[in-house]
Parts: C-alpha cells; sequence; structure tokens
C-alpha cells in the first residue's frame, strides 16, 4: 500500500514587483540582479493577504478539484516561515474555513522553506499507519527581505495545499528520504521583523550539499536515474540554484523547466517546491514520473519519487498555476512598502 | 387624544465649538426654550433627551439626568428620559413628548436634541456615525456610513439617471438657505464646481455631498393645545407623528433606492394629519447625504420616484418655489450634531410657521414637515405641524 | 470588535452559512431564527445552509475615506452583492481595478483579512469578493 496525492492546488497573490523596481530604490543595478537571481518579478501579497489567507485559498483550490468530505480530512499541517501569530495556529483557521473540525488533528510546522514537504511526510506516515483517512499538507508563506537586502529582490508570497491518503491516487509517491543537519545559514530570531541570513554560506555548505546528497540518497533507494523522471523540481531559492543543482546530478533542463515558477513569482519559500509540482501537475498525464527535493534552512531537504496515476484525468477543471499568475498586476516600491508593512504608520 | 402644540424653542449656534461642552449646549438651548415660552422651571413636568452616542463621542452615558441638573432642575425630580435612535433620537424625543401630553400623563415637556461631537477627531468621529448601521454584517467588511450612502447613489443613478450635478444641487441649495440662518455652520453659498470638484468621500458622494461634524443642541417647549395661548402668542400645533422601521442592514432592503421606512412613516403621519404631501409649503428633510434628500422628497411623495434629481435641479425644492425644502439650510449647512437634528428641524418649522423665517421666510406657510433618519433607513420619523390660526 | 463577539460569527463570515426557511424555502444570510416572510410559522424550522458564494454586484462605491483600520487598501470596491441563492449581503470587491467594477458584475467569495484587534489583538478574518474569472479584468500595468 503506498500513500499519495489526492488532489492539490495552489494560489499566488496577484501583486508583482519587478528587481528593476526595488534595484531603483536601493541604488542597486536591480535589471542585473535579476538576472543573476533568475528573477523577472516576485509576488507581494494584498494587505488583507497573509501565509492564513493563502494557505485557506490552496486548501480550497485542492478541495475544489475532487469530491472528498472536509471532514474525512483527520490532519492537517501548515508549514510556514511566516505564521500571522507566534502563538495560535494557522492550521486551525485553515480546518474550519474547509470545513473539517472538529474531529481532526491541526497543527503548524516551521522549518524555514521546507515546513511544507515535512507536512507531507507526516501526512503519508498517518494515512499508511490508518490513523486517518486523508491529511493536508501546505505549505506556504508571505516572506519579507529586509529593505535593501539581496532577500527583498526575491521573497515573495505563494502556497500550496496537497491532498495526502490511500485511495484515489492522482499520483502515487514512491519514496521518500531526508537529509538533515544543524547548519545556521538562514534564521529568524523571535521577535524579529526580518530573517538573517549567511550570505554566500546558504550556498555550497547549505543548500547544496543537503539537496544534492538528499537527491542522490533517494535516487539509491529507488533505484533510479534522472533520465527515469519526466519532471524534476527542486527548492528554487532563486533561478539559478535548482538549476545548477539539477544540472550537476544529470537532469536537462528541460525536465526542470515546468516546475521553475521562482522565474516570474520569486521564492515562496514553504511553498516554492509545492508550487512547482502543482505546476508539473497540471500539465502532467498518466505515468509521468516526478523528482522533488524541498531544502530548508537551519537545515535539511525532503524527497520525494512521485508517479503520476490515470485518476489525474478525473479531477474537475479548475484553474491552473498558469492562469491564476497570469492576471498580474505590478507595483511601485512605494505601494509594496505600503502592502508589506515596511512603512511605520501611527499607532491608534 | 388630546393636541399638543410647541410653545417655545431655543437652540446653540450649529457648528465646531471648541470651548462649549455638552453640558453648556444642553443648558444654553434649554434655557432658551424655556424663555421663549414664557414657563417657569417648576412648570416643567417630563424632560425627554435625544442623544445618539454621547457615550462614544464623550464618554458620558446617561446625559438625560446630567441636563436637567445643569439646568438646576434637580431639586424638582423630573423624569427625564435619553432617547435613541441613531439619527433619529431628536425626532423620536419630540414623539416620546408628543405621546405624552397627548395621553394626558404629562402637560408640559421639554424635549432636547444635544450632541457633542468635535471633541473626538473627524476619524473616530465617522466611525461612531457609523455604528448606526449595521455593525456585524456592513461595518466589519469595510462599510462606512458615506459608503452606504454612496450605494443608494450609486444605484440611484443606474435606476433613475440621476446625475452628479442633480446631487450637488442639493448642496447647493442648502448652503444657499444655510446662509440666510444665522445659526447654521455655514453661512456661505458654494457654486456647483465646488460640490464637483471636492474630493471624494465614497464615490459618488464627494466631500460636499456629505453633512459635517457639528456640535449643538436644541430645545422646544410643548404643552396641551388648549393651554397653548396661555403661554404662547404664535402656539404651532404638532398634529400627527408617524414612525417607521426598516431592516437595520442596507443589503436587507427591498430596495436599495427607496426607504420604506419613510414611506411608511410620512403614509402615516399624512393619514393621522388628514393632509397630502401637497399641502406641505415648508420642509425639513434629512439630508446627511445629497442623496438622502433626493430620495427623502420622492419617498415623502413630494415628487414622483426618480423625479428627485431633476425637481431639485429645476428648482422646484428652493426657498418659496414648488415645496421649500431644507430652509434652514438642512443637516448640511446648519450642521449635524446628530441629537440636535431632529428638534432643530422641528424648530426651523415652528419658526417659519410663526412668521419668524426672517430672510428665508416661506411666505404664507401653513404647514410644515419635518423628516428625520436613522441609520441608512432603518428609522425614520415624521412629523407634521400646522399655524395655529 | 471584541474576540467572542468575532469568533461567535466565525461559521458565516468564513464560511456564508446562512439559513433555511422550513416552511418557505427563502435563504437568508445571515442565519436568522425567524424568517421574515413567515414570522412565527419559521420558528425552529430555519436550518443552516452554505451559500454558494457567487453573485451579483447590485450596486457599489469606491471607498476613499475610511477608518484607520483601512488605510493600507483605501481606496476600495465596497458592493451590495445579490448571492445566486437570493440573500444579500455587503462586502469589499478585490482583485479588480476600481473603475472597471460595474453593477451586473459576476463575482466570487475568496478568503481574506478583514481585520485586526489592534497590533496585539486577534486577527480577523471573513469573506471579500472578486469578480468571476474572466471578466472585468483590465490588462497588467507596468
Amino acid at each position: 500500500m503506498v500513500a499519495g496525492i489526492v488532489s492539490y492546488g495552489g494560489y499566488v497573490p496577484r501583486y508583482r514587483i519587478t528587481p528593476k523596481e526595488i534595484g531603483n530604490v536601493w541604488g542597486v543595478d536591480g535589471e542585473a540582479m535579476g538576472r543573476s537571481l533568475g528573477i523577472t518579478a516576485k509576488s507581494v501579497p494584498s494587505p488583507d493577504e497573509d501565509v492564513i489567507t493563502i494557505s485557506v485559498e490552496a486548501a480550497r483550490a485542492c478541495l475544489r478539484k475532487v469530491d472528498v468530505a472536509p471532514t474525512d480530512i483527520g490532519a492537517i499541517y501548515v508549514g510556514s516561515e511566516s505564521h500571522p501569530y507566534a502563538v495560535k495556529p494557522t492550521a486551525t483557521v485553515v480546518a474550519e474555513a474547509i470545513g473539517s473540525t472538529p474531529v481532526m488533528t491541526a497543527a503548524d510546522f516551521e522549518f524555514a522553506c521546507k515546513a511544507g514537504t515535512a507536512a507531507i511526510q507526516a501526512c503519508m506516515g498517518l494515512t499508511l499507519s490508518d490513523m486517518i483517512k486523508y491529511g493536508m499538507a501546505v505549505g506556504s508563506d508571505t516572506s519579507q527581505g529586509a529593505p535593501g537586502d539581496a532577500l527583498e529582490f526575491s521573497a515573495s508570497a505563494g502556497g500550496a495545499a496537497l491532498l495526502i491518503g490511500k485511495e484515489n491516487l492522482i499520483a502515487e509517491i514512491n519514496h521518500t528520504v531526508s537529509y538533515t543537519t544543524d547548519t545556521p545559514d538562514f534564521w529568524r530570531r523571535e521577535g524579529q521583523q526580518y530573517p538573517s541570513h549567511g550570505g554566500r554560506f546558504t550556498g555550497e555548505p547549505a543548500y547544496f550539499k543537503h539537496v544534492m546528497s538528499c537527491a542522490k540518497l533517494l535516487m539509491e533507494k529507488a533505484k533510479s536515474k534522472p533520465e527515469d523522471y519526466n519532471y524534476a523540481v527542486f527548492h528554487q531559492p532563486n533561478g539559478k540554484f535548482p538549476v545548477k543543482v539539477g544540472r550537476t546530478l544529470g537532469f536537462e533542463d528541460k525536465q526542470l523547466d515546468a516546475g521553475m515558477l521562482v522565474r516570474s513569482i520569486g521564492n515562496t519559500y514553504s511553498g516554492a517546491v509545492l508550487l512547482g509540482l502543482c505546476s508539473i501537475l497540471d500539465r502532467a498525464v498518466p505515468g509521468d514520473r516526478i523528482f522533488m527535493v524541498g531544502y530548508g534552512s537551519g537545515a535539511g531537504s525532503d524527497a520525494f519519487d512521485i508517479t503520476v496515476t490515470s485518476n489525474i484525468k478525473k479531477l474537475k477543471h479548475a484553474e491552473t498555476i498558469e492562469e491564476m499568475t497570469r492576471d498580474a498586476k505590478f507595483l511601485d516600491y512605494g505601494t509594496y512598502a505600503k502592502f508589506r508593512g515596511k512603512l511605520r504608520m501611527r499607532g491608534d | 387624544m388630546r393636541g399638543v402644540a410647541i410653545i417655545g424653542v431655543g437652540e446653540t449656534q450649529f457648528g465646531e465649538l471648541w470651548d462649549r461642552s455638552f453640558r453648556d449646549l444642553g443648558i444654553e438651548a434649554g434655557l432658551k426654550a424655556i424663555e421663549d415660552a414664557h414657563i417657569r422651571a417648576e412648570d416643567i413636568d417630563a424632560l425627554y433627551i435625544g442623544n445618539m452616542s454621547a457615550g462614544k463621542f464623550i464618554e458620558q452615558e446617561h446625559v438625560s439626568a446630567i441636563v436637567a441638573d445643569y439646568a438646576g432642575l434637580a431639586d424638582s425630580h423630573l423624569p427625564t428620559t435619553r432617547v435613541e435612535g441613531g439619527g433619529a433620537c431628536g425626532a423620536l424625543a419630540l414623539l416620546q413628548a408628543y405621546a405624552a401630553i397627548a395621553s394626558g400623563l404629562h402637560d408640559i415637556v421639554v424635549v432636547g436634541g444635544a450632541e457633542k461631537m468635535t471633541d473626538v477627531g473627524e476619524v473616530k468621529a465617522a466611525e461612531i456615525l457609523s455604528a448606526t448601521a449595521d455593525q456585524e454584517w456592513e461595518t466589519v467588511f469595510g462599510a462606512t456610513f458615506p459608503a452606504l450612502y454612496a450605494i443608494m447613489a450609486r444605484r440611484h443613478m443606474y435606476e433613475y439617471g440621476t446625475t452628479r450635478e442633480q446631487l450637488a444641487a442639493v448642496a447647493v441649495k442648502n448652503h444657499r438657505h444655510g446662509a440666510l440662518n444665522p445659526v447654521a455652520q455655514y453661512q456661505k453659498e458654494i457654486t456647483m464646481e465646488m460640490v464637483l470638484n471636492a474630493g471624494m468621500v465614497a464615490d459618488p458622494l464627494g466631500v460636499f455631498d456629505c453633512a459635517p461634524l457639528s456640535d449643538g443642541a436644541a430645545a422646544i417647549v410643548m404643552c396641551s393645545l388648549d393651554r397653548a395661548r396661555k403661554f404662547c402668542e404664535t402656539p404651532v400645533e404638532l398634529i400627527a407623528s408617524g414612525q417607521a422601521s426598516d431592516t437595520i442592514a442596507l443589503h436587507d432592503r427591498r430596495d436599495l433606492t427607496t426607504m420604506d421606512a419613510t414611506v411608511v412613516a410620512g403614509k402615516r403621519a399624512f393619514h393621522r394629519a388628514g393632509l397630502t404631501p401637497a399641502d406641505v409649503d415648508v420642509a425639513e428633510v434629512h439630508d446627511n447625504f445629497t442623496i438622502s434628500e433626493i430620495m427623502a422628497i420622492e419617498d415623502l411623495r413630494f415628487v414622483k420616484k426618480g423625479q428627485g434629481g431633476p425637481a431639485t435641479e429645476d428648482g422646484e425644492t428652493a426657498l418659496n418655489s414648488k415645496i421649500s425644502v431644507n430652509t434652514s439650510g438642512g443637516l448640511k449647512a446648519r450642521g449635524q450634531p446628530v441629537g440636535a437634528t431632529g428638534v432643530a428641524q422641528a424648530i426651523e418649522i415652528v419658526r417659519q410657521l410663526r412668521g419668524e423665517g426672517g430672510k428665508r421666510q416661506v411666505t404664507d406657510a401653513e404647514v410644515g414637515l419635518t423628516h428625520t433618519l436613522g441609520g441608512t433607513g432603518a428609522t425614520a420619523v415624521v412629523h407634521i405641524f400646522r399655524r395655529v390660526r | 470588535m471584541a474576540t467572542p463577539r468575532f469568533w461567535r460569527e466565525i461559521p458565516s463570515r468564513y464560511n456564508l452559512i446562512g439559513t433555511k426557511c422550513g416552511s418557505c424555502g427563502t435563504l437568508d444570510f445571515p442565519p436568522r431564527a425567524v424568517c421574515p416572510k413567515c414570522g412565527r410559522k419559521s420558528v425552529g424550522k430555519m436550518m443552516k445552509q452554505k451559500l454558494s458564494g457567487i453573485g451579483t454586484i447590485i450596486s457599489y462605491t469606491i471607498v476613499y475615506d475610511a477608518p484607520s483600520s483601512f488605510d493600507l487598501l483605501k481606496p476600495y470596491v465596497l458592493a451590495v452583492i445579490e448571492l445566486k441563492e437570493g440573500a444579500r449581503l455587503t462586502s469589499q470587491i478585490i482583485n479588480v481595478e476600481p473603475g472597471d467594477v460595474k453593477i451586473g458584475m459576476r463575482v466570487e467569495a475568496v478568503f481574506r483579512k478583514l481585520g485586526q484587534e489592534g497590533e496585539a489583538g486577534i486577527l480577523q478574518y471573513g469573506y471579500k469578493f472578486k469578480p468571476v474569472t474572466g471578466q472585468g479584468k483590465s490588462p497588467a500595468t507596468a
């Protein structure tokens, strides 16, 4: 018996800002910055959007595609590094908003950008052990870079939800492995508004070491090679890292392109690899095999070997990620700063 | 039921009265009315105070007792009652007094209306005003008071072709009238261009489409009609009242362009008075927004439904035209101290029927009407007055 | 708005739970204990029902002056919407340029933050509406 994906749904806010616009404010060549990051724009949440609303929209998009009773969802885990509350779960709001309460369990996960993939694994365990029928794993973020920091060019907003179960699978999760160490490449202390990072330390000893190691572990376990997969999606903090890691492992660019949402919406952190997977599932056909590796600073990777089943054809038609990201509205930096709470307002 | 007459009136200046407190205003209006009625303090049987939100504006509830106390009436141990019904509270206080006298419960009653709105900032004041709409299902979702009236205005434009210019004509006319009223907050004429070019508050309503925030108080002394001549040479009879309610939320109304509460309150009042809209010479209607006056003159049947805009634009509601509407300047120019509104409207009608209208006197005014709204039309009160020959 | 007061209405604010009169079938939003059409006959027969969240704009305004809690959203569109089940409600219209909003526009409910009880207080969520995909969009502006 395998666990897998019963349905999926993503959400990306409507607003965008370009690296050029950000660079203009900070005296940086934003266009060059965008080119070096491989990002043309990043998504920006409206003032009335946060991880809770994005998670709810993603969860609802996920349920719209299938006829699953929300009360059959026994667990909801929301992974994020930007939960609106420090204490009080995002997951309970999602549960209430999709009608899964009250006989169920819920919790928020945090593991930088890989809290969503950790939630998938938790849901797999609960369904495979028959503790629950379905579990919902959400990865969602409205991440902030400090004004003027390099992160500001890429930190964006979005999220995705996967319904995990054992029956009516649109995609089977054949294998999953994780690779975890204590590597402080990126962090945010309690009470700090913006995260800190180790600059180039986030690369070789952090992202690349963990993603590469985890990917290799998965291929060992699955006895597979890059050419066995139709698609591959890696955590994408920018447009360069996942391409570099993919090429090093032996994947071709055409296997990567479908999941490379980072290029047009930036780094959605906990949402990134899941939104990439959603975008792949939007175009996948039965039999397609997907290689997915998430990464979270701090640090760890979760890798998944996934095979699409014929049930994917039975999903109800819904807006694709590509359609959703088409209706974009570009902001100037002033409006962006207002939307993101970067302006000090008068207290009332 | 016995007849009821108004034998004395008094009001304060309306406006931003920084040096005056709620108590100061209430006492001034009350003393002026008592003086005008030639009664003594010990003649008063009861006091009704219309006040919308002293609790939020000045953090003071129980204002009926305060007004009696500071008017020097504490030792009389008068029955005092505060009446609340959103913007209609002054008109409702008047109705309570009317009922008390008509029924024989009391003989001489003072009705006051007062609001002190400028002790809080404009943004806070606007929030307080919006509390007369549905807090759970309107304001939580971003509805402001002007926004709800703007939604009515937009629909009125959509259904009847009402124009921004026609809305603006209400403000221009009422400022023209207000310029002739020495207690008005704005005694200054404005032009159509000023109204149309003003900043938007809630599209299609701009700054000049909205009545201001004001401080002020108004008071009336009433007694049974048979005793009126004893105190007053020119009593005015309150011949009928009509009151009606409707859904608290605008979205639940049958029709966004008609205030059914106004329609029903008007019908009830006219029926009781044995009069028709055509009999009315002068009317004070609730123009908290320009669209409100257009809907009011339609819903009171002064004009046909949908004709409020053109009628106003054509001057049919100007001083000494077909029907003189808001000769005081209305809420728009006289000012809008909410609790005082219904009482101040009645005072204007009394002055007109007494022939004391000065430069804004309506020629041979016999019958006058007041129309007051609470919320977005969840409450409407209509009073009809006649000169006593 | 105090925490319990908002919390009490979560089913309707999150999921558009209204009531259906067991006597005449009329749908009301928010839930009512008494049907405005049937009066006493309906008492005890009002059944909870989830509404579709699909509706049409009956009228609207663009709000420029608003309480400070709406400062970041100004100007915003506020509309009276008729749901396809017949019940009406007041909500913001988002994901649209204010100038593109029209009476008769078809809209659908989405989940958004409505407000918060100050900087340290609870966050309040509920419905807003956006144009049904495929109409009322303005081209992206750069």
